[in-house]
């Protein structure tokens, strides 16, 4: 069924009786063109993209848990294009502007609200940073805008603008940037690729490759054996370990991210503000709540939950940047398993092992990313050459020396 | 997080630096390394779901280098000694 208004109108007459679910949970089938694993916001674009744009439907997602239940539904919501690096510019330009037409082209209301993205610096030095970076963008095609610090009182007066330790001098705004609603963009994406005729297959944990004389034939699952010509990897925190299952070694840790969410209250916050003396980062979402988060707690860690040290850092960093939220009970917070790469970008490209493809090292940098990391990995497995804006995503960088490194923090994945 | 440092008994593991996988593997300075050996010193990771050796330094305490067996799972560590004693 489509939605618009109309149908909004038909079936509010009727009661609500005929909605139909949004999408199929498909069994699995003992051979697909593709098999795209993990259920997550990138493997769901993958599959939509590679029925959408190239025409190849026999194409099965497969999840270990529920569609969304990964990093999709553990982030921060904040989407945006405001990097530094030639490699790292295109590709998020592109994705901001999929994530511009995507309610129009998944016929889905993702929430996508461009209410700006606000990165604050608070010294010289940082304002210099900022500029370049700010230079960079337009160059690319990006908008930026480098406020003083009056107009970031005028959009924030309730920042803390006059500490002695880390007086906000101003900003870096891209307009453009915002939130989009992260289970919505999973929820969209599968309604899109379903109706295509993807099959989303739900409890369904790969336990092993299928290989033949060095080729990936398919997968071994806790629901049986599935043959497919191309098998694609989109599992965020789990990527090392299903490459270790076919004897591959990444340049990937995994790490936890905790993010964390207040009660509601009234419209305080315009849009996303980053702290710049720090690394914090709060919005406030349509129902109220502030979201907000900072670093990785920095060990390895598949536990989806963090530590306290990492909790008392963020809220400490809050603070300094809003002492209005001194009296804000928080309401949740959880853990997200990150793919950090070695040097904080991501990896779209082949394996050495014909067939397997790997889509992984987002480092918390994915839910941006999601529209475009689909589009370009649907692109490589479809016609076996990385799509132009992600061509610098390539797994054998590290050994090659170009590698991506936003932060220029060298091969330390807890620093990125 | 708690670690049980050998010299100062259990800490908060927010007084330890962490330093990543003890592999026990650093490519030697000699010229005698290929490029691959250095890469894979470098960039490649057995990033484990399970018990996983580790270094910690105890920056705000004795300033020992540590390696820890930690468990990526559960955050349980299980073993902690010296890494001088660990790499002998």
């Amino acid at each position: 069924m489509r939605y618009s208004i109309f149908s909004l109108l038909r079936q509010a007459l009727r009661g609500h009786r005929d909605w139909t679910p949004a999408w199929r949970d498909a069994l699995p089938k003992p051979r697909y063109d593709v098999i795209i694993i993990g259920g997550g916001g990138h493997g769901l674009a993958t599959a939509c993209y590679l029925a959408k744009v190239h025409g190849i439907s026999r194409v099965a997602v497969i999840e270990k848990g529920y569609i969304g239940s990964g990093n999709a539904g553990r982030n921060t919501t904040i989407i945006r294009s405001n990097y530094l690096l030639p490699g790292n510019l295109p590709f998020y330009e592109f994705s901001m502007r999929l994530w511009e037409g995507l309610e129009q082209d998944l016929n889905y209301n993702a929430m996508v609200s461009q209410r700006g993205v606000l990165n604050l610096f608070h010294s010289d030095a940082q304002r210099d940073a900022f500029a370049r970076r700010g230079n960079a963008m337009r160059i690319h095609g990006v908008d930026a805008e480098l406020l003083d610090v009056g107009d970031v009182r005028r959009m924030a007066p309730f920042l803390d603008f006059d500490t002695a330790r880390f007086p906000i001098k101003g900003g870096l705004l891209q307009r453009r940037g915002g939130t989009a609603r992260h289970d919505a963009v999973v929820w969209g994406y599968a309604r899109a690729a379903s109706s295509l005729g993807v099959d989303i297959i739900q409890n369904c944990e790969v336990t092993g490759f299928l290989q033949q004389s060095g080729r990936v034939t398919g997968v071994e699952t806790t629901r049986g054996r599935i043959h497919a010509e191309k098998v694609g990897l989109a599992v965020a925190g789990n990527t090392s370990r299903l490459a270790n299952m076919i004897g591959l070694r990444l340049p990937i840790e995994s790490h936890v991210l905790q993010a964390f969410v207040s009660e509601a209250i009234k419209p305080l916050l315009p849009g996303v503000v980053t702290f710049g003396a720090g690394h914090f980062y709060i919005s406030q979402s349509d129902k109220g709540s502030l979201v907000f988060g900072g670093d990785l707690d920095g060990y390895n860690s598949y536990a989806q939950r963090g530590n306290l040290p990492a909790v008392e850092d963020v809220c400490e960093e809050g603070l300094a940047l809003m002492p209005i939220l001194s009296r804000l009970r928080m309401l949740r917070s959880w853990g997200g398993i990150m793919d950090m790469s070695m040097d904080g970008s991501p990896i779209i490209d082949h394996t050495p092992i014909e067939n397997l493809y790997l889509n992984g090292g987002w480092c918390y940098g994915g839910f941006k990313a999601t529209p475009a990391s689909g589009w370009c990995f649907a692109h490589l497995i479809a016609r076996d050459e990385p799509h132009q804006v992600a061509r610098a995503y390539r797994l054998d960088r590290f050994a090659r020396g170009h590698v991506i490194d936003e932060k220029g923090m060298g091969a330390q994945p807890n620093l990125h | 997080m708690r670690i049980r440092c050998p010299f100062c008994g259990e800490r908060s593991s927010s007084e330890f630096t962490y330093a990543g996988a003890a592999n026990g593997w650093r490519p030697d300075l000699d010229g005698t390394q290929t490029p691959e050996q250095e890469f894979e010193a470098v960039y490649l990771r057995d990033n484990p779901a399970g018990p996983h050796e580790e270094l910690w330094y105890h920056v705000f305490g004795c300033r020992s280098w540590l390696q820890v067996t930690r468990d990526t799972r559960t955050h349980e560590v299980t073993a902690v000694r010296f890494a001088k004693d660990a790499a002998s």
